[in-house]
């Protein structure tokens, strides 16, 4: 953990939160990279070596400058009006044209003044009221006066930029039922986490900013490898990634039935391929890595790389191979790389095998475009009893489905379903009021607690399902229901 | 166990949760030759718990049964003992986020009150994080050092007893994020920010009226804080039921055999495969809202030292 010592100080390679009153931008700081954000364009070269969560203009040229703190203009009784029926919204009250504000800028006048000039070249200005001239005030600032403040990633940054910038890439997961999802999963150091998302990694970067790099995760994936782009935005240290692992979705079934091998991963059809026909020449280079691994457990699967080949290397030609020892020189360094990464790739596949295997998790968070009922009836198998789950879900009838699967299924109490509302408020002397509904947006979660399965007889026998539920003097016996 | 870290086995000692069935659960301090009892009959600590595995279901003397549960700090929210209104997790998860906590976080935090907020920002720091709570009732604030003892967690948190508007939290420049909800934060402002780090500190006040919210923006704001932002969050809760809607007898028209025209059978029907023509009804899975809800907690305001 690097928490209580200096502020963090930008620096070349960081990804950083570019931030403009309420929107927000990732990206890497690297010199004499353009960088285009809210209609401007810059260097961030000048950033680096300042502290996170420093405020800069952008200079003409394209370069930042801290601002200076500047005072605030004393609100000296000016002249204002007391409402506005006489003010006609005509389009000509601004007397500085388009061409004037450019020029202005083009001089490298600040922001700041050009407000000044705007201010004093509106005729309707002094008629507004003080609230009115404030607004007014406030907008053209925002226009004019090009702050940007470069702020370190976090969770609450980057789920709110994902939030509002790219939602479609997060299901639409509002910032806060992450937040929910997060608590209510009691997400914290030394969990041994699974975690199922196709968030474009933001989820599981969240869970590991809360466990702080000490314990582990099982990232859970569909398709050929996870989606870790949100993910490197943290900018964790090196370490958090030592027990972050993962598994493919499509062995689980093999792996709950018992029938799980390495002999077909879910990787490129090339690399296979390439594998294969290269094998010829490798008898050396295979023998290191099968030694290396004597000692782990994995060296099963070290073994696992086509015995049958390696016995028909030996036999091949010697003359054969030292004629071709030149041309295929690259090629075997490129097979070689190939096959070492393929070897490490089954050795951590077999590490995330044995995690899982063991059935111990400390919780399971999903959040996917999947359907969340096969998910949650399968991963919930890897998970120790008394553990909290969360699954997010876009739309709640999914969630309804699953609900009844898991009730079907027992092993899990405290099941809720539920939503988060969120409303933000202006607050401003004699200006109070909410600003804006986001409610219907956010997502919805199904949580619960695992308990010990009753292989035997289901836990949702007819006494508990009456204790699970209220009772409704009207409703249908459930059991008599064809669904 | 503690709440802090998972333990798999219950052990004399630990406090864990009694379930009992929906929204029925209560916490319970595990002792040898103890006895608990329930309404499903008694529950002996010395064959019915410790050792056992936490999860199991325990058969109680009567012959009903509970499942014993592992303490969380969001299952000690729900059950813990009032001694003054308390937050809970749905505030308590957006507090947490909008503070950027995490392991090796510090923070302070006043009032102390009933600690439910306390636990689950112990939980969020540790191992190396720490929390000063702040609070000036002397009888709360020493119920609180005794919960903390017995869940395992004070070496992570330090308990003052001191009105934090007149005192602070007793540390300086070192909290990433300071949490106030007392009746009058706009007069701790100034302490908060002092002990707070220099930069890039977060802070969190959470107010039930909107006056006590204008009067801490505006102290806020004075003290050189920015990024002031205001929210409030609800919590939605939806129970799952199967819901039968009878189908209204429309009547025929005239020489027409078929059925009334509301075709509960088609594709297009909500997406129920399963109606019930026999009887005239139709069911379908809903996410229900409960009759009651809590509608307000309090405001949030949050805000960074520059």
């Amino acid at each position: 953990a690097m928490e209580g010592g200096p502020s963090a100080r930008i620096r070349e390679g960081d990804c950083a939160v570019l931030k403009r009153d309420e929107v927000f931008k990732a990206v890497s700081v690297l010199r004499r990279r353009k960088i285009i954000f809210e209609k401007q364009w810059f260097y961030l070269d000048n950033a680096i070596g300042h502290i996170y969560g420093t405020t800069f203009e952008v200079t003409s040229g394209g370069n930042l400058q801290p601002k200076q703190e500047v005072e605030e203009t004393t609100t000296e009784t000016k002249e204002a009006g007391t409402d506005n029926r006489n003010i006609v919204d005509d389009g000509k009250s601004q007397k500085l044209t388009h061409d004037d504000i450019k020029a202005l800028k083009d001089k490298g006048i600040k922001g700041q003044e050009i407000v000044q000039q705007l201010i004093e070249n509106s005729t309707t200005f002094r008629d507004k009221t003080e609230f009115a001239q404030d607004k007014y005030i406030k907008k053209k600032k925002k226009k004019y006066e090009a702050v940007i403040t470069i702020v370190k990633p976090s969770t609450r940054i980057l789920s709110t930029m994902y939030y509002a910038r790219e939602p479609g890439k997060i299901n639409h997961l509002r910032y806060d039922t992450l937040a929910q999802m997060l608590t209510l999963g009691n997400i914290h150091a030394g969990n041994k986490m699974i975690v199922m998302e196709t968030c474009a990694g933001l989820v599981l970067g969240a869970v590991m900013e809360r466990m702080g790099g000490y314990g582990s995760i099982i990232q859970m994936y569909p398709g050929g490898g996870p989606v870790r782009a949100a993910t490197s935005c943290f900018g964790f240290p090196r370490p958090f990634f030592d027990n972050l692992h993962e598994f493919p979705l499509s062995k689980v079934q093999s792996l709950l039935s018992g029938t799980f091998t390495t002999e077909t991963l879910p990787a490129d059809p090339e690399e296979n391929a390439l594998v294969e026909e290269e094998s010829n020449g490798l008898t050396e280079e295979k023998q290191t890595p099968l030694q290396e691994t004597e000692e782990e457990p994995t060296a099963e699967a070290a073994m696992e790389i086509n015995p049958t080949e390696e016995q028909d290397a030996m036999d091949m030609n010697a003359e054969d191979v030292e004629f071709k020892e030149n041309k295929e020189k690259e090629n075997k360094e490129n097979v070689r790389e190939k096959q070492i990464k393929q070897w490490e790739r089954r050795k951590k596949l077999l590490e995330a095998a044995a995690l899982l295997r063991e059935k111990n998790a400390d919780g399971l968070i999903v959040a996917s475009k999947f359907h969340p009922t096969p998910l949650l009836l399968s991963l919930l198998e890897f998970v120790a009893p008394s553990r909290p789950f969360v699954v997010y879900c876009q739309y709640k009838e999914p969630l309804l489905e699953c609900y009844t699967k898991l009730r079907e299924r027992g092993g899990v109490i405290n099941l809720k379903l539920s939503e988060t509302w969120l409303r933000n408020y202006q607050v401003l002397p004699d200006r109070s009021h909410p600003k804006l509904t986001m409610s219907g947006g956010g997502g919805y979660l199904l949580s619960g607690i695992t308990v010990v399965l009753d292989k035997g007889k289901s836990d949702s026998s007819n006494s508990e399902a009456l204790k699970m539920e209220e009772p409704s003097s009207k409703r249908c016996r459930l059991q008599d229901l064809p669904c | 166990m503690s709440f802090v870290e998972y333990g798999d086995t219950i052990k004399d000692g630990d406090t864990a949760i009694v379930f009992l069935g929906h929204e029925s659960m209560f916490p319970v301090k595990v002792q040898h030759g103890t006895v608990t009892q329930t309404k499903y009959g008694v529950i002996r600590h010395s064959t019915d718990l410790i050792g056992k595995k936490y999860g199991s279901k325990v058969t109680c003397s009567k012959g009903g049964w509970v499942f014993i549960l592992h303490p969380t700090p969001e299952l000690w929210t729900m059950n813990l003992p009032h001694r003054t209104q308390i937050l809970y997790s749905t505030d308590i998860s957006i507090i947490t986020m909008m503070l950027e906590l995490k392991p090796g976080s510090v923070v302070c935090e006043s009032g102390t009150g009933s600690g439910s907020l306390s636990h689950a920002l112990i939980r969020t720091v540790a191992p190396t994080g720490h929390l000063y709570t702040v609070e000036f009732h002397q009888q709360r604030a020493e119920k609180a050092r005794e919960e903390f003892r017995e869940h395992g967690v004070e070496h992570l948190v330090t308990v003052t007893n001191q009105d934090v508007c007149k005192n602070g939290f007793g540390v300086s420049n070192i909290a990433d994020a300071v949490f106030l909800d007392i009746p009058s934060p706009w007069e701790a402002i100034g302490h908060a920010k002092s002990a707070l780090k220099a930069e890039g500190g977060r802070i969190c006040s959470f107010s039930p009226c909107i006056e006590q919210v204008q009067r801490t923006c505006l102290a806020m704001e004075e003290y050189g804080f920015t990024e002031i932002n205001t929210l409030e969050i609800l919590l939605r809760v939806y129970n799952v039921r199967t819901i039968s809607l009878q189908i209204p007898d429309l009547g025929k028209a005239a020489e027409d055999n078929s059925s009334t025209g509301f075709d509960s059978s088609s594709p297009s029907h909500q997406g129920s495969p399963c109606a019930n023509l026999q009887q005239g009804t139709v069911q379908f899975k809903s996410g229900v809202p409960l009759r009651e809800v809590v509608g307000h907690t309090g405001y949030l305001t949050f805000a960074t030292k520059s």
